[in-house]
């Protein structure tokens, strides 16, 4: 035996990986329709509703026109640099979903098969890496565009990413002291049937959503891409499924950094109010893993929600705003809110003596 | 050969590759590429230690915040390979000596060395995350402490440059 590999994991897996990303794929394709259903309700118009019964095929006619578009690449840009630029973007954005718990074990076939492609021990940590990979397929892309104002953008891109990811990781370090683990696993497992870790680090979660508007460039930061001032920004130059790969990418970004504040603060797969395993005993565990699936996609729907709302309420920051929220605000914010929680936990472990 | 021995030998490979790629690449912007290619192939290799802090840290430090702000200086000066001036023949010549020189003396370094021919145990804990917080607190904290000040100090002194005359 050359390779000895346990293939049904590996068909497991790979069913779990196919699954993810085409999931990710239709749900960003349908956030699109979200959100211009979204706008349309909070500016008082109806929105698309010419495809299908309430423009319900209106993703599948955007998409169909992407494709069809005629692409262009500029004659002086890196054509190699200019391609990779949109594949990075995607890819990056794609590889989140694979730390993601998107339910509990299932019962199929004889074998436990547990609804998560990858239980890392440093779950957190690899979706911070991921995260900071991100900035290279804007930059990338911009700098391949050959272009004054997609350069800024992607500057621009890049210095917000690499600023708000500090205050990102400061604001975790105090949940990640009171839940002592960084798998996304054991936080959701921990958050099951207990208090959510959103009443035990409020501060923290409002950082960390600030800081998740930043990092998927959404406004009110999304200054990369300011069309007032930049054109289009890092995309200007680009056309058809490229510019439709940028695109895309930000609306996987915001589905699954839903999905990882889902799991940090409110419980992951957990069904509110109902007591999980006596579920699971009553009606059977995959009937239970599929109820906790539809759970956690609710709530991501409701994060979806808040991004859209939020886009089409506050206007956009100002560069120097955005850089002083960042460093000025947020980051001390962050230190505060660690300082105050290991000062809490101590405190405790004391028995509440000084 | 098992699947880490494969792994172990495609990582090496392209580590090695990328590496001749960031010397050899015309352009500085593909050098930083090939460069972040060879940090993710030593990630893997720590990985296959079962050192995944030290592997994750290296991709969150190195390749996603030092290159970025790599990338982020050779854009903003815009380096073509036109722009950069031919450098002399006999430099390029000592260069390689000297390069070759320094291969040499690790070599033959690393072939006399005693530690390199223990094999790491198979299985150890060491690298996670658990068991790395607790030696850097416990067993290392005065040198961690240190370190940890001289961060600060670094900080400090880099805002100080940093800052305008008033």
């Amino acid at each position: 035996m050359i390779l000895a590999i346990d293939w049904m994991v590996f068909i497991e897996k790979l069913v779990l990986i196919i699954a993810v990303v085409s999931g990710s794929l239709i749900i960003a394709m349908y956030s699109t329709y979200m959100e211009r259903k979204v706008a349309a309700v909070l500016q008082d118009r109806r929105g698309p509703s010419r495809a299908g019964p309430f423009g319900i095929f209106q993703p599948l006619a955007d998409g169909l026109k992407l494709f069809f578009k005629e692409e262009i690449i500029p004659d002086f840009s890196s054509k190699f640099l200019f391609i990779l630029g949109p594949s990075l973007a995607m890819l990056t954005a794609m590889m989140i979903g694979a730390v993601i718990p998107w339910g509990n074990k299932m019962h199929m076939f004889g074998r436990d098969i547990s609804l998560q492609i990858a239980d890392i021990n440093i779950g957190i940590l690899y979706v911070f890496g991921v995260v900071s990979m991100g900035v290279y397929g804007i930059m990338i892309g911009g700098w391949a565009s050959n272009n004054k104002f997609s350069l800024f953008g992607a500057m621009r891109a890049a210095s917000q990413i690499i600023s708000y990811e500090l205050a990102m990781g400061i604001a975790l370090i105090g949940l990640l002291m009171v839940t002592g683990t960084l798998s996304l696993k054991e936080m959701v497992g921990g958050q099951m049937d207990h208090w959510w870790n959103i009443f035990k680090q409020p501060l923290g979660f409002l950082i960390f959503l600030i800081c998740a508007f930043a990092e998927c460039n959404r406004t009110p930061f999304d200054l990369a891409e300011a069309e007032n001032e930049l054109v289009g920004g890092y995309h200007t130059e680009y056309s058809s499924m490229k510019l439709g790969f940028y695109l895309f990418a930000e609306y996987i970004n915001m589905f699954l950094s839903g999905a990882v504040m889902v799991s940090l603060f409110f419980g992951g797969y957990d069904i509110p109010f109902v007591n999980d395993i006596h579920l699971a005993e009553n009606i059977g565990a995959n009937w239970a893993a599929i109820l906790q699936g539809l759970c956690l996609f609710g709530k991501i729907v409701c994060f979806l929600f808040l991004f859209m709302w939020v886009r089409w309420t506050i206007p956009r920051f100002r560069y120097d705003q955005l850089m002083n929220l960042g460093w000025k605000i947020l980051i001390p914010l962050a230190l505060f809110n660690m300082m105050v929680t290991g000062g809490l936990i101590l405190l405790k472990q004391n028995h509440w003596h000084f | 050969m098992e699947i880490t021995q494969i792994l172990f030998w495609f990582l090496s490979a392209l580590a090695v590759v990328a590496a001749v790629g960031v010397v050899l690449s015309k352009s500085p912007i593909y050098s930083v590429l090939w460069l972040i290619v060879v940090f993710f192939s030593i990630s893997g290799h720590y990985i296959l230690m079962n050192a995944q802090f030290l592997a994750i840290v290296n991709i969150i430090v190195y390749a996603g915040a030092i290159m970025v702000l790599f990338l982020f200086v050779i854009m903003m000066m815009n380096l073509n390979a036109e722009a950069e001036p031919a450098k002399n023949i006999y430099l390029k010549i000592a260069g390689v000596i000297a390069g070759m020189c320094l291969m040499i003396v690790f070599v033959a370094a690393l072939a006399q060395s005693a530690d390199i021919k223990v094999p790491i145990a198979k299985g150890t804990d060491i690298g996670l995350i658990k068991n790395l917080g607790k030696a850097l607190f416990t067993t290392y904290v005065i040198p961690f402490e240190i370190s940890s000040v001289l961060f600060l100090s670094a900080m400090v002194g880099a805002v100080v440059i940093g800052k305008k005359e008033q």
